[in-house]
């Protein structure tokens, strides 16, 4: 655990991660986030909390009719 | 102190270098492409029902893959575990230790997890005559933050001792031990095909994990404070992080960087957690200032807010069908919205 090591210690450590994410392959985001806005568009449509949910297909809406006698 | 200098001038090297790297990239951002693309609309959610019957602080909570059952924790010392279509309360799991932090339920929808300040995830059967302890996980030497089933007999935990680890129901041991961050981990997300998970923590990194060979395969900076909250985009393509920076931000995995920043100068509190819409468009985002704000995680702007808890809202979550969206609360209740 990162807390029982000496500074050292961890300085090695974090120096090795970063000479394995040096070589990351990294794809332009003007590419990759496209995809992914994209992905979100075409899901948008089937997205329930966007759309809204039909009173008789939502079942947390309260029952119609019925009163509160007191 | 000759060495550490030397190996510091290293590591500032390599930054520079994976910082050219991804600025080499850098062509734009999600907000900037995402300026054609048409508003979503002001997001109007209903308090649909409000789940009573914790006495204490809601730390946790977890839908059941079944879409209507839920797993919260309290402070109270209690797990419950909720119809919420009714509202009732279908299982209690009394805990040994109060001081929970995190509870989830497996995709089975026959174990609990749940653990905090007593350092150990404990995990419990539901599905017998009366909840029964299965296995206690005791390895960690911090406390317990989060908490996710892969299945009935594995799970990954998230601790304040700045690992994460993948437990063997099984055998009740460590099977893999994810060692990179430097602060307490705070949360923990697994993709949706389920070959990486991504944690956050205190060291205001967020990192991608190999969940079978245990690396750490990339590291997400530019919060400057406290990861609280995490959560994978659907198309799993994106991280959502949220901070005690009082911002959260989209970071691209294989642009490995941040492509979106949600931040408003009016907002001066931390946020708590986050929770996705089945496509990832709207964000729900958790706060220290007792709201929920809800983003559109594209174009970056707020869309709407949940107020009515009386306290801080300290977890979300939308359940797999994306029917609708639960907080809960400092002030002891939870409630569904849609």
């Amino acid at each position: 655990m990162a807390r029982d090591m000496s500074d050292i210690d961890i300085l090695k450590m974090e120096l090795e991660q970063l000479k394995k994410e040096v070589s990351t392959p990294r794809e332009p985001v003007s590419k990759t986030s496209k995809e992914t806005m994209d992905w979100c568009e075409a899901a948008s449509g089937t997205d329930l909390l966007i759309t809204g949910v039909p009173d008789d297909k939502n079942p947390y809406k309260p029952e119609k009719g019925g009163c509160i006698i007191t | 102190m000759g060495e550490m200098d030397t190996l510091k001038k290293e590591a500032d090297g390599l930054k520079a270098q994976i910082e050219a790297g991804r600025k080499a990239v850098n062509d734009t951002t999600m907000a900037t492409l995402a300026s054609g693309v048409a508003a979503a609309p002001r997001v109007q959610l209903k308090n649909r029902k409000t789940l009573k019957g914790h006495l204490a602080k809601i730390y946790g909570l977890h839908w059941s893959a079944d879409n209507r059952h839920m797993v919260s924790a309290s402070q109270d010392g209690k797990l419950l575990i909720w119809d919420t279509y009714t509202g009732n309360k279908v299982y209690a799991v009394p805990l040994k230790s109060s001081w929970v932090m995190s509870c989830s339920m497996a995709p089975s929808g026959n174990l609990v997890a749940s653990g905090g300040l007593d350092n150990m995830c404990t995990i419990a059967n539901i599905k017998g005559a009366s909840p029964k302890t299965l296995r206690e996980l005791d390895a960690h030497e911090g406390y317990l933050s989060h908490s996710r089933f892969l299945n009935d007999s594995e799970i990954l935990t998230a601790s304040g001792d700045t690992t994460c680890c993948l437990w063997d129901l099984e055998t009740g041991k460590q099977k893999v031990i994810y060692k990179s961050h430097v602060g307490d981990c705070m949360c923990l997300a697994v993709s949706p095909d389920q070959n990486t998970f991504i944690s956050g923590a205190c060291d205001s990194s967020a990192k991608l994990w190999d969940i079978r060979d245990g690396g750490c395969k990339q590291t997400f900076i530019g919060h400057t404070s406290d990861i609280n909250a995490i959560a994978f985009y659907p198309s799993g393509t994106a991280v959502i992080t949220g901070s005690d920076d009082c911002t959260l931000k989209m970071y691209d995995l294989r642009a490995d960087q941040e492509v979106n920043g949600y931040q408003d100068a009016a907002l001066n509190a931390g946020v708590t957690s986050v929770s996705l819409s089945s496509s990832g468009r709207l964000i729900f985002a958790g706060y220290d200032n007792f709201n929920c704000n809800i983003w559109d995680s594209l174009k970056a702007e707020k869309v709407g807010v949940l107020s009515g808890h009386d306290n801080r809202v300290s977890c979300i979550g939308v359940p797999d069908d994306g029917l609708g969206v639960c907080t809960g609360s400092w002030d002891s209740f939870l409630k569904i919205w849609n």
